[in-house]
């Protein structure tokens, strides 16, 4: 029985980490930006909809995104100074290249969270894993120009296998560990893997629906997690990830209250406002 | 362990959607709309008038609000009947007061339960948009494509001989559709539905029987959403609500008209300590110089989709 994944050091004891300009809180936003099927295969062990297809409420919702959220969501990060590291569910380099065009001419960085959020990687054979993290690979490389370096599991599914295969192919982060407010090693079989500190509890989508928060309850929770953690982080150097889902942060009643949160990070003055590959890269430094 | 073949196969995967009820569009890149009168944005208040039959048929589903404990379930029934009787009527009101506009998407069975309730909505200039037949008639997958022709025939037929007027809307309980539904609406004659939510405009459906104009009428916005799935206050809701407005008031200089969906339940926002919550928020949209109280067939046609 295995009882401890294995993936790391469980001490919370680490060196204090530095960050550009005597920063203390590395803050990065994450989009997903995601493509939704509305009829996908069934898989044996979740459920893509929770409704008969086509379910029109859970589909449309999230299609939001790409013909409203993601403009608005983007153009108020942008106005505040904040790129995005997204989280991509590929297969949108095919179905609506505008949006991933769109990111790139703001700068952003791509990393790979599966080909759909409809298709999930529990019980794939090692030879199906490398196909996704292949397809990813050249898909994102094809649209981008980019290589990617990150992975966010495909709705949050892996095998026991991920870490190592996604480590073997030189990417070098995984935003799937939730255990630290800072990076750390990944013991993967070879490669060199860090966790990047993404957030399910700061993520917009816990936010909304776990925690049913109003958007000007969100909007302070974003604050105070940030305010600590840049409190902490002058002696330590932590990190604060900000994942969102533009088809819920760029509704019309939350958009507001969330670029105040942004105001709020970029006047603050004690945060590096970054990608989560420049994060990537400054912790590596300090580890030579 | 490994998964079968297909399920690494993406016979979608192309440019566009992955199917063809509609094509991707950016809001951002379409013509701007001119509401009439230079107003910026439409507020399309919508009301359910929903009557839940005491025993729920669960085909193909149990609609959200229906009963709940063993039969008889008077509490429920009741309950909803209250929204019904009390509620409708202070909602009513409420737009008077305004001098505001609206849709009440409605059951057949509510307007033959309640007919004078139904005829004062229609005489006082509100829209009736087809809600099926009572809250027993919900659409999934799984229903026969013949009964659901007859069950939007039905709902068609019932509210037109009590009102004197055949809807041209159309919103699904819970939003639910199957893969006819889009179809059957245009086959029956329908202008438009309000099911799917995800633009903020109308836009345009492509169906084998012809067009389907969506009018997405947001659940993100709605009463049942934000009060009863996530537990906030009205005051919270109004101020929801305030926010979302002065946000889409903002983006109009540069995008063109915006709408702004409010759907609203009798049983929820009509409660004596909600409406007037409610009542504040009508005045507040009533006293913005930009705001435009309107049905959905009038700005579904002012949207020239």
């Amino acid at each position: 029985m295995i009882t401890d994944p294995g993936l790391y050091d469980p001490s919370p004891l680490a060196p204090p980490l530095r960050w550009p300009g005597g920063k203390t809180c590395a803050v990065w936003v994450a989009p997903n930006l995601e493509y939704y099927e509305l009829d996908p295969p069934a898989h044996p062990r979740r459920k893509s909809w929770t409704k008969p297809h086509p379910d029109v409420v859970g589909y449309s919702h999230r299609d939001h995104a790409n013909r409203v959220g993601h403009w608005r969501m983007a153009e108020a990060m942008s106005r505040q100074g904040f790129p995005g590291s997204v989280s991509l569910s590929v297969a949108l380099c095919d179905h609506i290249p505008e949006v991933v065009a769109d990111g790139v001419a703001r700068g952003w960085e791509f990393f790979s969270h599966g080909i759909y959020n409809t298709r999930y990687a529990y019980d794939m054979d090692e030879a199906q894993e490398r196909a996704i993290i292949e397809d990813s690979i050249e898909t994102v490389q094809r649209a981008t120009g980019q290589r990617i370096r990150g992975w966010l599991a495909p709705a949050l599914t892996h095998t026991v296998r991920t870490m190592d295969l996604i480590a073997e192919y030189g990417l070098d982060y995984t935003c799937d560990l939730y255990h630290d407010d800072r990076p750390g090693r990944v013991k993967t079989a070879s490669g060199d893997l860090i966790s990047m500190p993404y957030s399910l509890e700061v993520n917009d989508h816990y936010g909304f629906f776990i925690y049913n928060m109003s958007p000007r309850d969100y909007a302070d929770a974003l604050i105070r997690q940030y305010d600590r953690l840049a409190r902490e982080g002058a002696a330590s150097g932590t990190v604060m990830c900000i994942p969102l889902h533009s088809y819920l942060i760029g509704q019309p009643h939350r958009i507001g209250p969330f670029e105040r949160v942004l105001e709020h990070i970029a006047r603050d003055g004690r945060a590096w406002i970054t990608t989560a590959g420049a994060i990537a890269d400054a912790y590596r430094e300090q580890q030579a | 362990m490994s998964l079968d073949a297909a399920y690494l196969q993406y016979p979608h995967r192309r440019r566009g959607m992955d199917h063809d009820l509609y094509p991707w569009s950016n809001i951002a890149d379409r013509p701007p709309i001119a509401w009439p009168d230079g107003k910026r944005v439409a507020v399309a208040i919508v009301i359910s008038c929903e009557f839940f039959p005491l025993t729920p048929s669960d085909t193909p589903f149990r609609a959200p609000g229906h009963m709940q404990t063993a039969f008889p379930d008077y509490r429920h029934f009741t309950a909803r009947d209250y929204g019904s009787r009390l509620g409708v009527p202070r909602l009513v009101e409420a737009l008077a007061k305004v001098g505001a506009r609206a849709s009440f998407a409605m059951n057949s069975a509510w307007a033959e339960r309640y007919p004078d309730l139904a005829r004062a909505i229609v005489a006082a200039g509100h829209e009736v948009i087809a809600h099926s037949t009572d809250m027993n008639g919900t659409i999934a997958t799984g229903l026969a494509e013949a009964d659901e022709r007859a069950l939007i025939a039905a709902s068609l037929t019932g509210l037109e001989a009590v009102t004197g007027v055949r809807p041209t809307g159309w919103l699904s309980i819970a939003r639910s559709q199957s893969w006819n539904t889009p179809r059957l609406l245009a086959e029956a004659g329908l202008a438009y539905c309000c099911d799917w939510v995800n633009d903020e405009l109308p836009y345009r459906m492509t169906t084998p029987a012809g067009p389907l104009v969506n009018l997405p009428l947001n659940h993100e916005l709605s009463d049942r959403q934000i009060i009863a799935t996530c537990q906030q206050s009205a005051d919270s809701y109004a101020e929801q609500l305030r926010d979302a407005y002065l946000w889409l008031d903002g983006e109009v200089d540069a995008g063109g008209g915006r709408l702004l969906p409010i759907h609203l339940t009798p049983y929820i926002s009509a409660l004596p300590y909600r409406i007037d919550a409610i009542e504040g928020l009508l005045a507040w949209l009533a006293a913005q110089p930009g705001a435009w109280f309107a049905r959905g067939d009038e700005l579904v046609a002012a949207s020239g989709v």
